[in-house]
């Protein structure tokens, strides 16, 4: 089993203990069963901290639009309002599975299951601590474009599929959102790229430092414009507002899951949320740092193995929730954005400015070594 | 981590089992929680209460197909600047940054080549007509 968290906790004692003890029980080796159990402990853990976040997200986006617009919100279930979101799933389990009588079946359930996998496969990469990461791929963002772009696949799918107007629509809209924001996604990320000189999470958030001077953000001025960049493209690959337009209720019903109903709408609404966590994860590591703790190295060498990975995993979800309520203000802030302004904002301002900004970063390795411009500027 | 060991992506087999899980626990619950009972009337695709008319299989906005070749172009010339990319600090740092960099702005200059073609031929702007642009419409 080659993964980060199993080999933090074969370091300690108690890993080694148990295996021994239960090597000599069992009378073989059981390293490979143990480890196994762990990452299986491990991954579970953290898709039932993302499915709560985003569960909690639907109450997050209903809550704060609420404060916005100067409204109470859901106040009646629980606490606040706090089990909203277990009523929501409980009501739509019980819901009726309606199957449109012209719909192509297979590729209708098909839909919600790639949107799914796409998402959920993400977490195996998602940088949470230096150890408690389930695996630090070599290939770590390469993984996450590349898998991520299933959800694109569901979404032209389930609007393919449902052979509704609406669907169809939205499903179109969404398939050519989707690949084309993907452009300057991928061009502002090979940037980062080249500065930290390697794709896996671990070299990218090891490049980078705790305090905010020494993240790639502020590392140079095009870096800045990158983070803009990869971040609106993010919400337009997510189909968030002002870019949701594959959904936007006012024209299209609900865009490409019209038909769905009951537990596999909620999936779909599932896979979206919990990919703009993922989202919001990966734009705090690539540029803000990730799970770096904001303290000097010396202080950090002397803390035990154990609080380190907590209090990076408290900074990694702080980042990352900082952004998620973020991307809820500006859900309720600006008015969605029509059709053809948001393929020429793609294509005519981000993607030349992405490239721009990857000529400018590697013209900046070369010239300067590397060095932030903070840095050059008070040496 | 050697990357001939095919045991690094065991982490994602798994992470993909986890998601067929979620799936299928939740498909099931639901036909286990739910009742189901359709009629010909539910099974209709919504078409704001009216009887849907025709297909929605039927001829499309040839600009979705359009997108989607530029789209390809860009994808595979960002998928080959990858490698490019990661050994860029690495050569940088050993003094060959000056050749690297000559090498990598000419890849980028391919895509930036092919982003003006396309904005020259007018296949970025989402409305495009096909006769010369007198009413002013982009």
């Amino acid at each position: 089993m080659n993964s980060t968290v199993v080999s933090f906790f074969s370091q300690f004692e108690f890993f080694n203990d148990a295996v021994k003890s239960l090597s000599e029980t069992l009378g073989f080796n059981t390293y490979a069963a143990v480890s196994l159990l762990v990452f299986l402990v491990a991954a579970t853990v953290l898709t039932i901290v993302c499915a709560t976040i985003g569960g909690l997200g639907t109450y997050a986006e209903r809550k704060i639009s609420a404060d916005i617009q100067a409204r109470v919100g859901p106040n009646r279930v629980g606490p606040y309002g706090l089990l909203q979101p277990l009523a929501d799933a409980l009501k739509l389990l019980t819901k009726e599975d309606i199957f449109p009588a012209n719909a192509d079946k297979f590729m209708f359930y098909l839909a919600p299951f790639l949107c799914v996998l796409g998402v959920f496969t993400t977490l195996a990469v998602l940088p949470v601590s230096s150890g408690l990461t389930l695996t630090h791929l070599n290939v770590g963002v390469f993984y996450i474009i590349a898998v991520s772009s299933l959800v694109g696949v569901g979404v032209f799918l389930g609007g393919y599929a449902s052979n509704s107007k609406w669907s169809m629509l939205g499903g179109m809209r969404g398939a050519s959102q989707i690949i084309s924001y993907e452009v300057p996604i991928t061009i502002s990320i090979i940037a980062i790229v080249v500065l930290s000189g390697g794709m896996s999470f671990e070299k990218i958030v090891s490049s980078q430092g705790g305090l905010p001077h020494q993240w790639f953000i502020f590392h140079n001025p095009f870096t800045f414009i990158g983070f803009f960049i990869f971040f609106v493209s993010g919400l337009a690959e997510t189909n968030r507002a002002p870019f949701d337009l594959p959904e936007a209720e006012s024209e299209l019903v609900s865009g490409y899951h019209t038909e769905y109903t009951g537990m596999r709408f909620a999936l779909f609404a599932l896979a979206e949320y919990v990919e703009i966590f993922v989202l919001c994860a990966v734009a705090s590591t690539l540029f803000l740092g990730g799970y770096q703790l904001p303290l000097p190295e010396t202080i950090v060498s002397k803390m035990p193995a154990a609080a380190v990975q907590l209090w990076q995993t408290v900074i990694f979800f702080i980042k990352a929730l900082a952004l998620y309520y973020v991307v809820i203000w500006v859900r309720w802030t600006l008015p969605r954005i029509r059709v053809d302004r948001l393929m020429s904002i793609c294509w005519k301002v981000l993607t030349p400015f992405a490239i721009f900004n990857l000529i400018g970063v590697s013209i900046w390795m070369v010239v300067f070594k590397g060095e932030s411009l903070l840095k050059i500027i008070f040496h | 981590m050697s990357s001939e060991n095919l045991d690094v992506f065991l982490p994602v087999v798994i992470m993909a089992v986890i998601a067929v899980v979620i799936y299928a626990g939740a498909i099931i619950a639901s036909k286990i929680l739910s009742n189901l009972n359709p009629t010909p009337q539910k099974q209709t695709a919504y078409e704001c209460g009216e009887e849907p008319v025709g297909t929605a299989w039927s001829q499309f906005n040839i600009r979705f197909y359009v997108v989607g070749l530029i789209f390809i172009i860009f994808d595979v010339e960002s998928v080959l600047m990858f490698p490019v990319a990661a050994v860029f600090k690495e050569l940088n740092e050993i003094g060959h940054g000056g050749y690297v960099l000559i090498i990598f702005l000419s890849f980028i200059s391919v895509l930036l080549e092919g982003i003006a073609y396309c904005w020259k031929k007018g296949d970025l702007n989402w409305v495009m007509s096909y006769q010369k642009n007198k009413s002013g419409v982009k």
